[in-house]
């Protein structure tokens, strides 16, 4: 091929490209550049390190441990599965102002939401609101496609059936009197979860498009009856729902439960005695994991994470002290291929 | 060649028969015979693979015939069949777009050669029918169709001539399109062969079809009316071959003897014998480890896995039960299948497209050698030609060079110099050329004014108008373009302008020669030599017999009657094979000239005659034609009646021609000397004036002591030759490598920082002698002494080499310990064995015909070319296929790795951590074009700086960078990458809240942050090892990183309708608008290049002002590693 070419075209090309004389940059790293980019890069490390470092040590997070594995904890009671609608309370104590808005995440260990199987067993469409999938649900969702009268389970898959179950009620104690602190359940999902990719089949009332189909074993109540309180806060796009659905990517996870933003409680939790009323469904210790209550404030970086701004301020720590190492070298050898 | 000869062997098989019979015009031969009609192939020419219907099975057969794409195929079929993690998509998109492509190609490929096999089939000839012209198609041409062929046209089957427009009863051909040789070429008709081919009566015996286009024996019977029928003799000067164009002659009537597959043409179409690269090799053994890392990955995730299960609760908890059938399976089959299920999402790790982008990298860099204009030539008006791009980087790994001498080192461009009769020297001095028989006679110092007698004078320039094969052009059709290179005119000072054509230039130089002092060749009329002697008038001398030039003889005679009757020998030839011929007497007058010259450099040849005697003539005549009509073993019987014939010869004189040394041969030796390169130069010529060749290209140094294991070195000691042989060895084994001073850097040293450079010179007489020892231990043993003092030699010079000597010698090389990389050059037919024996073949465009180009693996006009060839383009080659192997290695790595952790994560489960699409668009797309672009256009030294300094050269030595450390280099690199990305990203996720509402990211965030920053990492990386930014780099490097950009947007901004799963979502723009995430990919992509970076400043710099301090440690390390 190349010779016919060869024959014909007789004299090549004197272009740059054929020559392999483009024209071309050609980058030398030298000391000269590396050190003061090094000092650069390390400052620059070093103080965003400090701001992040400051930033994360300012946000405010309490944790409150309720599995129940303890017999200390208010909660060892309900730790037996046998017991149902279990209640427990937690007391806890803020010395000063929880700074708002507080976030309320709940959070689960040991517990591996990102099993591959379990990650699959779901059926997209029929979060989206496909009636025919509400009839006939993928087969990733066995075994929680059909129920034992073979009726189809909506929403149907393994994810939706271990939906997170205990709800919370946190109250400060005013003298004695529980005063309750709102908690709000809007805009804990993502925008895009709860606006485009999940629907609602477009059957009004919700309830009707579920004709024929089960709710999910674990579930106490159907899907489109998630919150009475809020229409708009029901069926696929329930955002406790949308949260439990994202799955999370380490067996030690922690979920957004709540916002405390509202009323009296807009500039955070004043100090003072809470107690939390947890009702305690959902099983854990079969496989041994925990179950914790987060409150939590966040900053500009999310929530408290100190890993960020100790590995910005020791990068760039170790970039200024190697720059000096090689400015020492430099200054006593010379390196031998400079100009 | 294997297969040539298996295919001869099944031929042979097939038909017991060692002949085939052809009725000519399909008419009986006696006409009591009866045809038996025998069964030969139609003329129809089928070069294609495939047709239709067997393209699909047949192609994808032999493509999954590569263990690679096998082993995808696998791959892809688990992923069918088993329940795993990734959709076969990911791994069937690439497998398909490979196998597709490749179809395409070769389907492609083929088509062009069904048209062009339609357009021979279906070309229109002329058959000969009873008397009638009869326009055919070419493929329904029969074995005995007596076909006619017009000027200009090719021939449509391998034909005897049978009738030519031509008085001479010649016609001229040329073979341009069968072995590029442009020159015409004159064959001839069978003799006594009446002019009405209607009435011929004839029948052909031929050997059967084999493919060697220069060997034909046949024999001809011609019945004429009841007389005993005539028998004549068929060579291959009468068959005329498929594919050569008929030149110079109006038309010519020929018999078909082979038709379509069975022609010479079709049966050299043969691919030649596949070469692998070191490169190839190297890769294949980093593949293994790769698989090892693979397999055990999967086993150690699998294994994990049982055990991790083993603890109550982990199993399987409430809320992810296991189906019924996942119950009932049997557990070591669902061991099995979690094994291959980490096979599969680990499987990555060796990419379909590694395979891919270095084919791609091969076939467009091969590119940048055909276009280079520093290989353009314009004598020949052509550039360097790469007949395979499969062994560009081989040209950067040579450690032995091969080189002919004759048109590779010298020109080949022959001058007539001066020439000796009868022991008296003459000196051609332009202009002094006079009528008057010879010029001012140089004789030799002692005999100063003296010259032989007149008569001697012309005896000696008639031998040199008359023993040739020199043709004249023809001045009626000398048209321009049929000039080609062969063709040289005369002196303008000559009466009219002659051109001479010859196949050997020599030739042409001794004619020349003879017409400047008077006697000039006119030409061959129907078997009358005309010449014009100094007197102007025309001699006529009949041709009888030419007993042509063979390498063995190394001499050729021309038998020819003179007016006056009597008959003459003429002989020329080697001296080494004309003197034990001749009187003895007089050899030793001419012997001192012949010396003389050779150490000048000149090739010389030695002339003698005799008178044969009307009864020796008959004789010879006689034994002539016996062996020519010979139909076995024609060869030898030759060879015996010309030995016989060439004896007792008187010596005329002897010539010396001039072959003067390619531009710059010198500077390209002393370059390839200084790159390290070993420079053994093989050569059929002479000693002396090889040896005058190798001092002229400073090969040899005046410092440089000679071992010479020579016939006449063997013979001086007075002992028998083996003894003396065992002695010299053993003597020059000492000095060269016992005796060698101590130094650490052994003979690396003595290129640059010489003690004491030893040349050895052997001939091939001595060299069979030790490669053919008669005892089987002394023969292993000569070989090694004979190998290592080579080693130690700078140069070594094979001087009287029979061409398979050549391949021999470059074998035993090839396979010498540490199997060095070994390159031949070379220009002429008798290369072609070494240049497909040498692990790269170099062909010169020389004058020597084509066979060596269409044999090689490269081909260049001149020699000087090769010191860019290998120093410049070679080493980029190297260097750029060298890191495209690492770096593909290591981006695969960092990519599978953070994969395999994240399962310590998730219970084992075989979760994936990124995205199908970005486990399949990771190497097709998003990090393949910076590194192609890499490699194609990376110059990590610019290129005069690589040719000023030849020593560069031996930094990528023993294939330097895809040796055992730099692999583990970039493995330590990449694990250490990936043990960062994931953990960097697991340490973030300690608090999964990364963004300012609080919310949480979930597993596709974690992945997509992991492969952000692996993307970014391996690009940036690249661009860090990246010396020479041209606009294209520029474009592929920050193009690539802005398509992934731009690719994740548009991949998680839609909701894919054919998806079942939107996994990603919104998942990238989520994870943009979390500071977190942001700094976080910064950080890590900088702790990852932090290293690299300061590795960079601490290693040695290569370039132009690098080079002097560490070399000789470099060269030293190297050494001690061997």
């Amino acid at each position: 091929m190349v010779k016919e070419e060869q024959e014909t075209a007789n004299r090549p090309d004197n272009t740059a490209f054929t020559q392999q004389r483009l024209p071309a940059w050609q980058p030398m790293l030298s000391a000269g550049i590396v050190i003061p980019g090094f000092v650069l890069i390390g400052l620059a490390f070093i103080g965003i390190g400090v701001a992040l470092f400051v930033t994360t040590r300012s946000i405010q997070v309490l944790e409150l441990d309720y599995s129940g594995v303890e017999q200390s904890s208010p909660c060892f009671k309900c730790s037996d599965t046998s017991t149902k609608n279990c209640v427990c309370n937690m007391n806890f104590n803020l010395d000063k102002l929880f700074e708002g808005p507080v976030f309320f995440y709940y959070g689960l260990s040991n517990y591996f939401q990102n099993f591959r199987r379990y990650g699959v067993s779901k059926d997209l469409d029929q979060l989206s609101g496909n009636l025919d999938n509400f009839e006939n649900p993928t087969d990733d969702c066995v075994p929680f496609q059909y129920d034992a009268n073979k009726k189809p389970i909506v929403p149907c898959g393994a994810v939706a059936n271990s939906i997170f179950n205990d709800t919370f009620k946190l109250y400060q104690i005013i003298g004695g009197t529980k005063k309750p602190v709102p908690l709000d359940g809007k805009g804990i999902a993502w925008w895009t979860d709860y606006n485009i990719k999940n629907r609602n089949p477009s059957v009004t009332p919700l309830k009707n498009a579920f004709n024929g189909t089960v709710q999910p074993s674990n579930w106490p109540k159907p899907a489109y009856e998630l919150d009475p309180t809020d229409p708009a806060n029901n069926g696929f796009i329930n955002q406790d729902f949308l949260v439990w659905m994202r799955r999370a990517a380490l067996p030690n996870f922690r979920k957004l439960y709540r916002r405390i933003a509202e009323e009296d409680y807009a500039q955070g939790l004043p100090a003072g005695n809470y107690s939390l009323e947890i009702a305690y469904n959902y099983p854990v210790l079969s496989f041994d994991g925990r179950k914790k209550v987060v409150l939590s404030n966040v900053s500009w970086m999310g929530g408290k994470n100190e890993f960020l701004g100790i590995a910005y301020l020791v990068i760039g720590s170790l970039c200024v002290v190697m720059s000096v190492v090689m400015l020492i070298v430099y200054a006593k050898f010379k390196f031998p291929d400079e100009e | 060649m294997l297969r040539r000869r298996l295919n001869r062997l099944l031929n042979n098989d097939e038909r017991r028969v060692d002949s085939r019979t052809i009725f000519v015009g399909h008419r009986s031969g006696s006409p009591n015979d009866a045809i038996i009609p025998a069964k030969f192939c139609d003329n129809r020419i089928v070069s294609s693979k495939y047709t239709v219907w067997n393209f699909l099975p047949k192609n994808l057969f032999e493509q999954f015939r590569r263990i690679a794409n096998f082993y995808f195929l696998i791959i892809f079929l688990v992923q069918v069949i088993v329940d795993t993690p990734t959709s076969p998509v990911t791994s069937g998109l690439p497998l398909f777009f490979v196998i597709t492509v490749t179809a395409i190609k070769q389907g492609y490929e083929d088509w062009l050669r069904h048209k062009a096999d339609k357009e021979v089939n279906t070309y229109p000839v002329t058959v000969l029918e009873d008397g009638r012209r009869i326009r055919k198609e070419s493929e329904k041409i029969k074995v005995g169709d007596v076909v006619e062929v017009e000027e200009d046209e090719t021939f449509p089957c391998d034909l005897i001539l049978l009738q030519s427009s031509r008085e001479d009863a010649t016609c001229f051909v040329t073979t341009a399109s069968l072995d590029g040789e442009s020159n015409h070429k004159s064959h001839y008709t069978v003799s006594d062969i009446e002019r009405d081919l209607e009435s011929l009566n004839a029948t052909i015996e031929c050997e059967q079809p084999q493919p060697d286009l220069y060997k034909f024996v046949g024999r001809m019977h011609i019945y004429k009316n009841d007389q005993e029928p005539v028998v004549r003799s068929l060579g291959p000067e009468n068959l005329l071959l498929k594919g050569a164009t008929l030149k110079n002659t109006q038309k010519i009537y020929g018999v078909a003897v082979y038709t379509g597959m069975e022609t010479k043409m079709a049966l050299n179409y043969q691919g030649k014998s596949q070469k692998r690269s070191a490169v190839e090799k190297s890769i294949n053994a980093f593949l293994i480890v790769y698989l090892c890392i693979l397999v055990s990955k999967a086993l150690v995730c699998t294994t994990l896995k049982y055990v991790w299960q083993s603890k109550p609760g982990q199993d399987e908890p409430w809320y992810n039960q296991k189906t019924q059938r996942e119950k009932d399976t049997n557990i070591y089959l669902k061991m099995f299948t979690d094994f291959l299920s980490f096979m599969v999402l680990f499987n990555f790790i060796i990419p379909v497209s590694m395979y891919v982008t270095v084919e791609m990298q091969k076939f467009l860099g091969s590119f940048f050698i055909a276009w280079d204009k520093d290989f353009y030539d314009p004598e020949i008006k052509e550039g360097a030609l790469v007949n395979t791009s499969d062994l560009n980087e081989e040209l950067g790994q040579v450690e032995y060079v091969f080189t002919d001498k004759t048109g590779t080192l010298t020109q080949n461009n022959m001058e007539f110099i001066e020439c000796c009769i009868d022991g008296f020297q003459y000196k051609h001095r332009d202009g002094s050329a006079e009528m008057d028989g010879f010029c001012v006679p140089d004789g030799p110092v002692s005999k100063p004014q003296q010259k032989a007698g007149r008569e001697k004078e012309e005896l000696f320039l008639r031998a040199l108008c008359l023993c040739h094969t020199v043709q004249v052009k023809e001045s009626t059709d000398q048209n321009d373009d049929q000039i080609d290179g062969l063709v040289a005119d005369g002196e303008v000072s000559l009466q009219d302008q002659r051109g001479f054509i010859a196949s050997s230039p020599d030739e042409v130089a001794l004619v020349k020669g003879a017409m400047r002092y008077g006697f000039t060749f006119l030409g061959l009329e129907s078997k009358n030599m005309k010449i014009r002697n100094s007197n102007n008038d025309i001699e006529m001398y009949e041709l009888l017999h030419v007993l042509n030039f063979d390498p063995v003889r190394r001499r050729m005679s021309v038998i020819v009657r003179a007016k006056s009757g009597e008959t003459l020998l003429f002989c020329k030839g080697a001296d080494s094979s004309i003197f034990p011929r001749v009187r003895q007497e007089e050899v030793e007058r001419t012997r001192t000239h012949v010396e003389r010259n050779a150490t000048e450099g000149y090739r010389t040849l030695c002339v003698a005659f005799k008178y044969l005697s009307a009864e020796e003539y008959r004789q010879a005549d006689e034994g002539l034609r016996e062996a020519r009509l010979a139909l076995q073993e024609r060869e030898e019987k030759l060879m015996a009646v010309y030995n016989q014939l060439e004896t007792g010869m008187s010596l005329i004189g002897a010539t010396a021609v001039e072959d003067r040394l390619q531009e710059e041969a010198a500077e390209t030796m002393e370059a390839l000397q200084g790159a390290g390169m070993k420079i053994w130069v093989l050569t059929g010529d002479k000693m002396e004036t090889a040896k005058s060749t190798c001092y002229a290209c400073r090969l040899f140094q005046r410092n440089t002591e000679l071992l010479e294991l020579t016939v006449r070195t063997l013979e001086d000691g007075g002992k028998r030759r083996e003894e003396r042989l065992h002695d010299l060895l053993n003597e020059y084994h000492k000095k060269t490598v016992q005796d060698a001073p101590p130094f650490k850097g052994g003979v690396t040293r003595s290129w640059s920082c010489a003690s004491q450079d030893y040349g050895f010179i052997i001939d091939g007489a001595t060299l069979s002698m030790v490669l053919n020892s008669s005892s089987e231990s002394s023969s292993h043993c000569y070989k090694n002494l004979f190998l290592q003092i080579c080693q130690n030699c700078t140069a070594v010079l094979c001087c009287r080499m029979a061409p398979l000597q050549k391949a021999q010698i470059v074998k035993m090389v090839k396979n010498s310990k540490g199997s060095p990389i070994t390159l031949s050059i070379g220009d002429g037919a008798n290369d072609v064995s070494m240049i497909l024996e040498a692990h790269v073949g170099i062909g010169i465009k020389g004058k020597e015909g084509r066979q060596a180009v269409r044999n090689s693996d490269y081909a260049i006009p001149k020699l000087k070319h090769l010191k860019k060839l290998l120093l410049a383009h070679g080493h980029l080659y190297y260097v750029r296929i060298a890191h495209l192997v690492q770096y593909f290695f290591y981006k695969n790595l960092c990519f599978i790795l953070p994969q395999f952790l994240y399962q310590f994560f998730c219970g084992y489960s075989q979760q994936p951590l990124y995205d199908a699409a970005y486990l399949t668009m990771y190497n097709i797309c998003f990090t393949s074009m910076p590194i192609l672009a890499y490699s194609l256009f990376e110059q990590h030294v610019p290129m005069e700086v690589l040719l000023d300094n030849a020593t560069l050269y031996r930094e990528i030595a023993k294939n330097a960078m895809l040796r055992w450390g730099p692999f583990l280099y970039w493995t330590v690199l990449g694990v250490f990458h990936g043990l960062v990305f994931f953990f960097g990203v697991r340490y973030l996720f300690t608090n999964p809240a990364l963004q300012d509402n609080g919310q949480v990211f979930g597993n596709w965030s974690y992945g997509t942050i992991v492969f952000t920053i692996l993307v970014f990492t391996v690009t940036l990386t690249l661009a860090l090892d990246t010396r020479h930014w041209t606009w294209i780099n520029h474009f592929v490097i920050w193009g690539s990183l802005a398509f992934y950009v731009f690719f994740s947007f548009f991949w998680g901004g839609i909701i894919w309708p054919f998806l079942s799963q939107q996994r990603l979502y919104f998942v990238f723009a989520n994870m943009l608008s979390s500071v977190s995430a942001w700094l976080v990919i910064i950080l890590l992509i900088l702790v990852s290049l932090l290293p690299e970076i300061l590795l960079m400043l601490f290693r040695k710099r290569r370039g132009p002002n690098a080079r002097q301090p560490s070399e000789c440690d470099l060269l030293q390390t190297s050494r001690l590693q061997l």
